[in-house]
């Protein structure tokens, strides 16, 4: 399972309820055990098979434990901002980065154990309501029929790999291998990618929090060995030369170089791909409107650097999990992009 | 049992880059009273301190009422005699004071403590390989035992050491044959007569000057230096390294302790605290972030990853809590000056640690337990990060540390009673009898009393230090620095 898919969804989750959230913020810290009391007691009142179980006791254990679920999302959210949010001109604090992560990681962890982001997951692989799925990928695929193929395609494909193409960490070549040779796999979905690219990447980061237990991470494994393996790449060289490098700055910006080629080749592949001349249209707009939305979209970040890519710099020494925290930006790219998508395909 | 002897307003001369402003107070006496929530009971403290001074730090261009963020003070340490005692602050600047020795005809000046030198230790300075800017606060100040008529001490920021030497000049050669008294040089032709250079006293200056620096040894953030017992070594702890110095040589320093792992993703824990034992000198010890010491021996191994002994309290599972491992994070450790105990300080309480028994403290006190149901908007404003320090008293009978809205708590071992004491301008007033501070954590808030949620965070007391031989107390409040004596009349 993904945490990388965990972390992105929360965060889509996340955006619809954090206007709820925040009162919860000073609440203080509820009784972890209480979520099993409240499935123990809604079990309890299932078998008993009495109508007249009240619907406000099963509502009240509903509400109690979601309201913990919000509370525990809202940690997780506030974490994230703190981890992406730090000083620029002076090396952030190690240790409360550290701490910051490990926060971050016993959440999901413990997301994990209640099955919570199971559910999430799941309604992200089904056709469900619209606030659950990856909005931009959603509005790209309900498009008419020149792209219904696309959405096929979209639906057949787990989304999962493709959030995990994006993938860029410090430090670790083999993934910066996976970015490339994703995007060479990838030929038609490169549009509803490109599309949700900008909010996905983010998401990703997060994956090689838990290496080995993502049925993605098993596919990067083997893509990664594949390319050491084969290619005499350039990039290969260059990033074997960095990974000795404790320079966290340096390597992110290799990261924003080489998420640029990314970035590039997603063009060049747009350009090739599209065997119609409309998707080609379309998509040639959405490039240049790209660069604009990342201009604008620089409210929810503290630097004036913009675009997810560039969050890359904010990473902290050598330390994943703060590239987290760019999960944080996806909501307002969402809403944005959500937007801007609607004009271009709805019309 | 209080009066005002005198207020002074003073600029040190010694001061070269800013005026130092010295406020005596005089005496103010604090009644050791404490009432318990709960079981009312009454006693009497048996330390009865009184505000000693209280020396502002200030740079020369502020107004009044204002105070840099260079000014505020990062560290306080007295030396081993007690006579002098050294502050860093942000600006990287450091400060001496040094007691007054008594003197009949001010008797009530006894104990005052004066500047007695300041100089810049750390500038600001630019990583040009990361893009980032090196912070010139002192993280950290250590003084070396006194070997001859000049003072030694480390001082160090998060990325360099340096010993500086403190010496005194009270005597000046006059009298040269080959140089006027202005300092021109004489022409040798023109010399008659030769004679001998005679020293005359002059007005006490305090030099300050680096003898070494010891840089480029650490990737990571500088959260501790300890002078060994040997007076030869001493170590410098970083996030995730340690490393061994020997106070002659600066280009070669041992590693002793990494925990940096070989994928920095799986980095969870990094140190926070190390120190020398105070009488055997291979021996140290380092605190963690996950609220583990490990005891370590140099005799063991070079590299000593592997710990000799390992402290770590299990935890509480009722009182888990997404915070746990927050607020367990050790931020401070200290031996005792007998050897056999070390304390430590995490974000609520302070324990103290019998060397011989690693599984649990053999005392906790509580520091502000109140805090304890606020911990989601202390993680907010990440005031949860604050690293308070602790300190032991020159028997080791008590143990200081600090807390919020300018409080400070002090715990006295064999009669476990505690006592919440606050450092601030408007309790020092001359005639006011200060008392103890009482937090109300709910219900009825009695007079005098401060309700939790009246607290400020902004005013927290991380450093505090314990004259070694007397009942005298450094306190820094921000850019403030109290001092608190305990006199007997």
């Amino acid at each position: 399972m993904s945490a990388c898919i965990l972390v992105f969804v929360s965060t889509v989750l996340g955006c619809h309820y954090v206007v709820r959230l925040l009162p919860l913020w000073l609440a203080g810290h509820r009784d972890r055990s209480r979520p099993a009391m409240f499935s123990k007691g809604t079990k309890r009142k299932f078998s008993d098979g009495e109508d007249e179980m009240p619907d406000d006791g099963l509502a009240g254990a509903k509400v109690a434990s979601s309201a913990y679920s919000l509370q525990r999302q809202s940690l997780l959210d506030m974490s994230l901002i703190k981890l992406q949010l730090c000083h620029m001109l002076v090396e952030p604090n190690l240790c409360r980065s550290v701490l910051i992560a490990n926060t971050v990681r016993q959440i999901q962890e413990e997301m994990t154990h209640d099955g919570s982001w199971q559910v999430v997951s799941d309604s992200l692989g089904v056709e469900g309501s619209p606030s659950e799925r990856l909005v931009a990928t959603e509005v790209l695929c309900r498009s008419p029929s020149p792209s219904s193929t696309l959405s096929e395609q979209e639906l057949e494909r787990d989304t999962e790999p493709r959030l995990y193409s994006l993938v860029s960490y410090d430090d670790s070549s083999c993934r910066e291998e996976e970015v490339v040779a994703e995007v060479i796999e990838d030929d038609n979905e490169a549009l509803c990618s490109e599309a949700a690219s900008n909010v996905c990447l983010s998401g990703t980061m997060s994956h090689c929090w838990e290496p080995g237990e993502l049925r993605v991470q098993q596919n990067n494994d083997d893509i990664c060995e594949d390319s050491r393996l084969g290619s005499g790449d350039e990039d290969v060289d260059v990033e074997e030369e960095d990974e000795d490098e404790e320079e966290e700055q340096e390597m992110s910006q290799k990261e924003s170089k080489t998420m640029g080629q990314v970035f590039g080749t997603f063009e060049i592949k747009n350009g090739s791909s599209g065997s119609e001349s409309a998707l080609e249209e379309l998509f040639s707009d959405v490039d240049a409107s790209y660069y604009d939305l990342d201009t604008m979209l620089t409210g929810m970040q503290s630097t004036p650097k913009i675009g997810p890519y560039d969050l890359l710099d904010n990473l902290g020494p050598s330390h994943g999990p703060t590239s987290i925290g760019s999960t944080a930006n996806c909501r307002s790219d969402l809403n944005e992009l959500d937007h801007i998508m609607e004009i271009i395909v709805g019309s | 049992m209080f009066c005002l002897t005198q207020h002074l307003q003073h600029l040190s001369d010694a001061l070269t880059q800013s005026a130092l402003q010295s406020v005596i107070t005089g005496t103010v006496l604090l009644e050791g009273q404490v009432t318990c929530s709960g079981t009312h009971w009454q006693f009497k403290c048996s330390l009865n301190l009184r505000l000693c001074c209280l020396l502002v730090h200030r740079r020369v261009s502020n107004s009044p009422g204002y105070y840099h963020t260079a000014d505020i003070i990062s560290t306080v340490e007295f030396n081993y005699s007690g006579d002098l005692l050294a502050t860093g602050d942000k600006g990287g600047r450091v400060v001496i004071f040094q007691r007054e020795q008594e003197s009949k005809n001010r008797p009530l000046s006894r104990g005052e403590y004066n500047v007695y030198s300041t100089f810049q230790s750390h500038e600001p300075e630019f990583d040009y390989l990361k893009s980032l800017e090196i912070e010139e606060k002192i993280n950290k100040i250590r003084w070396l035992p006194q070997q001859n008529a000049a003072h030694f001490l480390l001082s160090t920021n998060d990325k360099t050491i340096k010993l500086w030497k403190i010496s005194e000049r009270d005597k000046r050669a006059e009298g040269y044959n080959l140089k006027d008294e202005d300092g021109r040089l004489r022409d040798p032709f023109r010399i008659t007569s030769l004679r001998v250079p005679v020293l005359m006293p002059m007005d006490l200056m305090v030099e300050a000057s680096p003898r070494r620096i010891f840089a480029n040894a650490h990737t990571y953030h500088i959260n501790s230096i300890s002078v060994n017992s040997d007076h030869e070594t001493y170590l410098s702890a970083d996030d995730l390294r340690i490393n061994l110095w020997h106070l002659e040589i600066t280009d070669r320093s041992f590693n002793i302790v990494d925990i940096k792992p070989a994928n920095m993703e799986e980095l969870t824990e990094v140190i926070t605290a190390a120190e020398c034992h105070p009488h055997q000198c291979n021996v140290f010890v380092y605190s963690s972030s996950k609220g583990t010491i490990r005891l370590c021996d140099m005799r063991a191994a070079a590299l000593c990853d592997r710990h000799s002994k390992f402290f770590e309290e299990p935890e509480d599972p009722s009182s888990r809590s997404f915070f746990s491992e927050i607020i367990s994070s050790i931020s401070d450790v200290k031996f005792s000056h007998s050897g056999r105990y070390m304390m430590t300080r995490d974000y609520l309480s302070v324990k103290v640690w019998d060397l011989n028994m690693e599984n649990r403290p053999v005392e906790t006190y509580q520091v502000h337990e109140y805090l304890r149901s606020k911990l989601c908007s202390l993680y907010e404003n990440d005031c949860i990060f604050d690293k308070f320090e602790c300190c032991w008293n020159g028997s080791d009978s008590a143990i200081m540390t600090g807390s919020y809205n300018n409080f400070f708590r002090m715990f006295d071992r064999n009669t476990r009673r505690d006592i919440t004491l606050e450092a601030s301008r408007e309790n020092s007033k001359p005639r006011a009898i200060l008392k103890p501070r009482k937090v109300c954590t709910g219900g009825k808030r009695k007079k005098d009393e401060i309700s939790v949620d009246s607290l400020d965070f902004n005013k927290k007391i991380l450093h505090t230090a314990w004259h070694p031989k007397e009942n005298v107390i450094a306190v820094a409040a921000t850019n403030n620095l109290y001092i608190f004596q305990d006199k007997i009349n």
